[in-house]
C-alpha cells in the first residue's frame, strides 16, 4: 500500500516535470524580402515585397508560443531588417540595425529571429533600414490570447492601411531635401490672404500671417508628401470582408503608412474599440477614430443590414481615402464617403512656449487660438474617440509615482527638412539612459506644426490622459499633436539599447530619432539631476 | 591668385569626405539639390544668354556649395563649404573666380539662409586677388499667386570699399537691382519664367557713370526656365 502511495507520488512528481519540461510550441515562418515590380494604379515600380507580395502575410501567433521566424534578404544590393512593432522581445530580436548588436540582414543572408511570444494583440512588422518600411516591407502580427479570447466574434479580419507612392522612399527623402515643399501644392496663396481679409478683415488677416512668416512656418503643414493612394490590405479600394447581417466582426485596423495620418469611420455602423496598440481597453462605442501612423485598434462592428458598409479612412490631409467594404456578398460596392475639407492649422496650434519666447509682449487676443489639427470635420454629435477616452481594460500593475521627469522635446526645421529631438538629429551615441525598473515620466513636447506619432521599441508606456491611475491604457505609439505637450510613464523593465522615434517615416530619416537606454538589473545606475520640463499648450487651460 | 584657389581647396577637401554622417541605416545620407536657370535677355539689340546656377551636394551641417551666374562669356562660379551655424542660417567660405573679360580670384565668405517672414537671404563679402574688398546682400521672397504661379520679388545690393576707376565703382553703395520673376512650376523640376530687372548705380558711382556718359541704370527683361535637379 505505501509503497502504491510513494509510486503513485512518483508518478504524480514526474507528471509535473513533464509538463514543466514541456517546450512552448514553435511557430515557425519563413520570410524572403525581394525587390519586384509592382503597379498599383500607376506606371510600374520597384518595391520591395515579403514572401511576394505588398504587405507580407500576416504572422498569426498564440501568448506563450516560441516564435522562430526565418528571414531571407534576396535583394541583390541593399541589407534590410525586420522590426516587430510593439512586440515585448530581446533587443537583439527588435531588429534595428545599429541597436543591441543587431547588424541588419546582408543580401543572401537569413536571419533567424527567436523570441517568447509574451503578449496578445493587434501589432506589425515592418523594416527598420532606411526607406525600405515606404517601399513595401510591412505587415499584421496577430496574437491570440493563452486564455480563450473575452472578445466573442464571428469573423475577424485585419484593416491594413498603407500609403503607396510612385517615387521610391529614397526619391521622396531627396527631394523634400531640394525643398521641403516638394509635394506640397495646398500652401496659402495671395488669394487666399485676401478671402481672409475678407472674412476676419483685413487686420486680423495680415496679423495671422505675419506671425506664421515671423515663425518661419506654414500654416498647411498637416502633411509633408502627397501624391499616395491609400490600401486597405494591400488593394486599391477592392478589399472586402465578408459578413452574415447580425454577425458581430473585429476589424484590426494597423496603420502601417509611411507618412499618412487617417480618420476612420464606418457609415452606418458604430464601432466598439475593445484594444488600443494591441493593449486590451474598456469597450467604448465610437462613430470614428483619428488613427496614427504604427497605432492600432481593435474595433468590433455588427452590421445589421444586408448591405455594403464603406469602411473609409480620410487621410488628414484630404487628399484621399483608404477605402474597404463590409459586405454580404462578394462583388458589392457601399456608398462613396464625402470627402470633408481641409483642416487649417491656427495659432492655436503653435507652441505657445516658444512663441512667448519670440514675443514676450505678443497680443494674442485678436488671434484664433482653437486648435485646427483637432477639428476632424466630423457631423455633430458625432463620437470621435480621444485619447482621455483610452482605459485600461485589466488594472496597471506599476502604479509608483515616477522618479525622474523626461523632456523629449519634438523640434525641427521644415524649411531644411531637418526633424529633432532636444534640438538634436539622431546620433547613436546619444540618448536617454534609465534604470532597471526606473519609473519615468516622459513629457513629448511638441514644438512643431506637425503631429508627430512617437514610438517607443521594447516597453509600453501607460498614457497620462486623464484616467485613474490603474486604468491608464498601454500605447506603443503617441499621436503629439502640434504645438501641445502628452506626457506618459514608463516602468524600465526591458534592458537594452531601445529606439525612440517619430513614426512619420522621413522624419525619422531626418533626424528625429534617438535612443532609450534601460541598465540591466545587476547595474548600479545614478540618474542625472532632475530637469524641469517645460510644457505646451498650457494656454488651452484659458479656454 | 592661385595661391588662395589652392589653400580654399585644401580646406575643403577633408570637410567634403566628412560630411558623410555615420551610416546607421537611420540617417546619415548625403542629399544635393541644383537649381539653374537658363534664360535669353535682350541688351542693346542683342540677343544674350544668361545662367544663374545655385547648387549643393552634402548633409544637413556641412556642404559643398556651387553658385555662379552670367551672361554670354562672362560670369562667375565660386565654390564654397557651408556649415550650418544656427537652426535657418549657414555660413559660407570659399573662392570665386571670375571667367570671361575679367579672370579675377576672390576670397568669398557669408551667411546665407532664411530670415523671418520668408526672406532668401545672402550675404557675402568678397577679397579680391589685389586685395579690394567688396560685398553683396541679396533677398528674395516667394508670393504665391497659387500653388504653381509664383512672383518671387527680389532685390540685391552692391558694397564697394575702395575706389576703382578701372571698372568703373567708386566707394560705398555702388548698385542696386530690384527684379520680379513669375515662373509657372509644371512640376517643381521645371519652371518656365518671365522676369523683369531693373539696375540702378548709386553713389559716386553714378556720377563716375554720368562723367562717362554711361548709363546709370538699365531696366532688363528677360525669359528662361528654371530647373531642379
Amino acid at each position: 500500500m505505501k509503497l502504491a502511495i510513494l509510486a503513485g507520488f512518483l508518478m504524480w512528481c514526474m507528471g509535473i516535470t513533464v509538463a514543466l519540461a514541456q517546450p512552448a510550441p514553435v511557430r515557425d515562418y519563413h520570410l524572403t524580402i525581394a525587390r519586384q515590380i509592382v503597379a498599383i494604379g500607376g506606371k510600374p515600380v520597384s518595391k520591395i515585397t515579403v514572401n511576394g507580395t505588398i504587405p507580407g502575410p500576416v504572422l498569426r501567433f498564440k501568448e506563450g508560443d516560441e516564435a522562430v521566424i526565418h528571414v531571407t534578404n534576396a535583394m541583390k544590393s541593399e541589407a534590410t531588417s525586420i522590426h516587430w512593432h510593439g512586440l515585448l522581445l530581446p533587443g537583439l530580436m527588435d531588429g534595428a540595425p545599429g541597436f543591441n548588436g543587431f547588424k541588419g540582414i546582408a543580401p543572401g543572408e537569413t536571419f533567424t529571429y527567436r523570441f517568447k511570444i509574451r503578449q496578445s494583440g493587434t501589432y506589425w512588422y515592418h523594416a527598420h533600414t532606411l526607406g525600405q518600411e515606404a517601399d513595401g516591407l510591412y505587415a499584421g502580427v496577430v496574437i491570440d490570447p493563452v486564455q480563450t479570447d473575452t472578445i466573442n466574434v464571428d469573423r475577424d479580419y485585419v484593416v491594413l492601411l498603407s500609403d503607396y507612392h510612385q517615387d521610391s522612399a529614397e526619391r521622396i527623402l531627396g527631394n523634400l531635401k531640394k525643398s521641403s515643399e516638394y509635394y506640397q501644392y495646398n500652401r496659402r496663396t495671395v488669394g487666399d490672404l485676401i478671402n481672409d481679409a475678407r472674412v476676419q478683415g483685413l487686420g486680423k488677416a495680415l496679423k495671422s500671417a505675419k506671425e506664421w512668416g515671423k515663425m518661419r512656418m506654414l500654416p498647411t503643414d498637416l502633411s509633408d508628401v502627397t501624391g499616395y493612394r491609400f490600401l486597405v490590405n494591400g488593394m486599391d479600394q477592392s478589399w472586402t470582408g465578408l459578413f452574415t447581417p447580425g454577425e458581430r466582426v473585429r476589424l484590426r485596423f494597423i496603420n502601417a503608412s509611411a507618412m499618412t495620418m487617417y480618420d476612420v469611420r464606418i457609415p452606418g455602423l458604430k464601432m466598439t474599440v475593445v484594444s488600443a496598440d494591441g493593449q486590451p481597453v474598456q469597450p467604448i462605442e465610437v462613430d470614428e477614430f483619428r488613427f496614427g501612423n504604427a497605432e492600432t485598434y481593435d474595433v468590433i462592428v455588427t452590421p445589421p443590414d444586408d448591405k455594403a458598409y464603406t469602411i473609409a479612412a480620410e487621410s488628414l490631409d484630404r487628399t484621399g481615402f483608404a477605402l474597404g467594404t463590409l459586405a454580404p456578398r462578394a462583388g458589392m460596392t457601399g456608398e462613396k464617403p464625402t470627402p470633408r475639407p481641409r483642416a487649417i492649422l491656427s495659432m492655436g496650434d503653435m507652441n505657445m512656449e516658444l512663441m512667448m519666447h519670440d514675443d514676450p509682449y505678443m497680443d494674442m487676443s485678436a488671434m484664433d487660438l482653437t486648435s485646427g489639427w483637432t477639428k476632424t470635420g466630423a457631423p455633430e454629435g458625432a463620437k470621435v474617440l480621444a485619447y482621455g477616452d483610452l482605459k485600461s481594460l485589466t488594472p496597471q500593475t506599476d502604479l509608483r509615482d515616477p522618479t525622474r521627469e523626461i523632456a523629449v522635446r519634438l523640434g525641427g526645421n521644415m524649411e531644411r527638412y531637418i526633424w529633432t529631438i532636444n534640438g538634436k538629429t539622431f546620433d547613436p551615441k546619444h540618448g536617454f539612459t534609465l534604470g532597471w525598473n526606473e519609473r519615468v515620466r516622459l513629457t513629448y513636447v511638441n514644438e512643431t506644426m506637425m503631429a508627430h506619432p512617437v514610438h517607443l521599441h521594447g516597453m509600453f508606456t501607460q498614457l497620462e490622459n486623464g484616467q485613474a491611475a490603474a486604468d491608464r491604457p498601454n500605447k506603443h505609439t503617441v499621436i503629439v499633436p502640434p504645438g501641445q505637450s502628452v506626457s506618459v510613464l514608463l516602468t524600465a523593465n526591458e534592458a537594452g539599447d531601445w529606439p525612440f522615434h517619430c513614426h512619420l517615416l522621413f522624419h525619422m530619416a531626418s533626424g528625429m530619432m534617438t535612443t532609450v537606454t534601460v541598465a540591466a538589473p545587476d547595474v548600479a545606475f545614478t540618474p542625472p539631476t532632475q530637469e524641469k520640463v517645460e510644457k505646451a499648450g498650457g494656454h488651452h487651460e484659458h479656454h | 591668385m592661385s595661391i588662395i584657389k589652392y589653400a580654399v581647396l585644401l580646406v575643403l577637401l577633408p570637410v567634403v569626405a566628412q560630411a558623410q554622417d555615420p551610416a546607421h541605416d537611420h540617417s546619415g545620407a548625403v542629399y544635393n539639390a541644383v537649381r539653374l536657370e537658363t534664360g535669353y535677355t535682350w541688351h542693346d539689340g542683342k540677343d544674350v544668354a544668361q545662367w544663374d546656377i545655385d547648387g549643393w551636394v552634402g548633409g544637413d551641417r556641412h556642404k559643398l556649395w556651387l553658385k555662379g551666374e552670367g551672361e554670354g562669356k562672362n560670369g562667375d562660379l565660386s565654390l564654397l563649404y557651408s556649415r550650418n551655424i544656427a537652426t535657418f542660417w549657414d555660413a559660407q567660405i570659399g573662392v570665386r573666380q571670375d571667367i570671361g573679360d575679367s579672370d579675377h580670384t576672390y576670397l568669398r565668405a557669408g551667411v546665407s539662409g532664411l530670415a523671418p517672414y520668408f526672406f532668401e537671404t545672402e550675404m557675402h563679402v568678397f577679397v579680391r586677388d589685389d586685395g579690394a574688398v567688396s560685398a553683396r546682400l541679396r533677398q528674395s521672397n516667394d508670393w504665391l499667386l497659387t500653388n504653381r504661379l509664383i512672383a518671387e520679388p527680389s532685390l540685391a545690393v552692391d558694397y564697394n570699399a575702395r575706389e576703382d576707376r578701372a571698372l568703373g565703382l567708386g566707394t560705398g553703395l555702388t548698385e542696386a537691382e530690384v527684379a520680379l520673376q513669375v515662373r509657372y512650376e509644371i512640376s517643381r523640376r521645371f519652371a518656365p519664367y518671365v522676369a523683369l530687372s531693373h539696375t540702378q548705380k548709386l553713389g559716386s558711382t553714378r556720377d563716375m557713370a554720368q562723367m562717362s556718359d554711361k548709363p546709370t541704370q538699365e531696366t532688363v527683361a528677360s525669359i528662361g526656365i528654371r530647373w531642379l535637379f
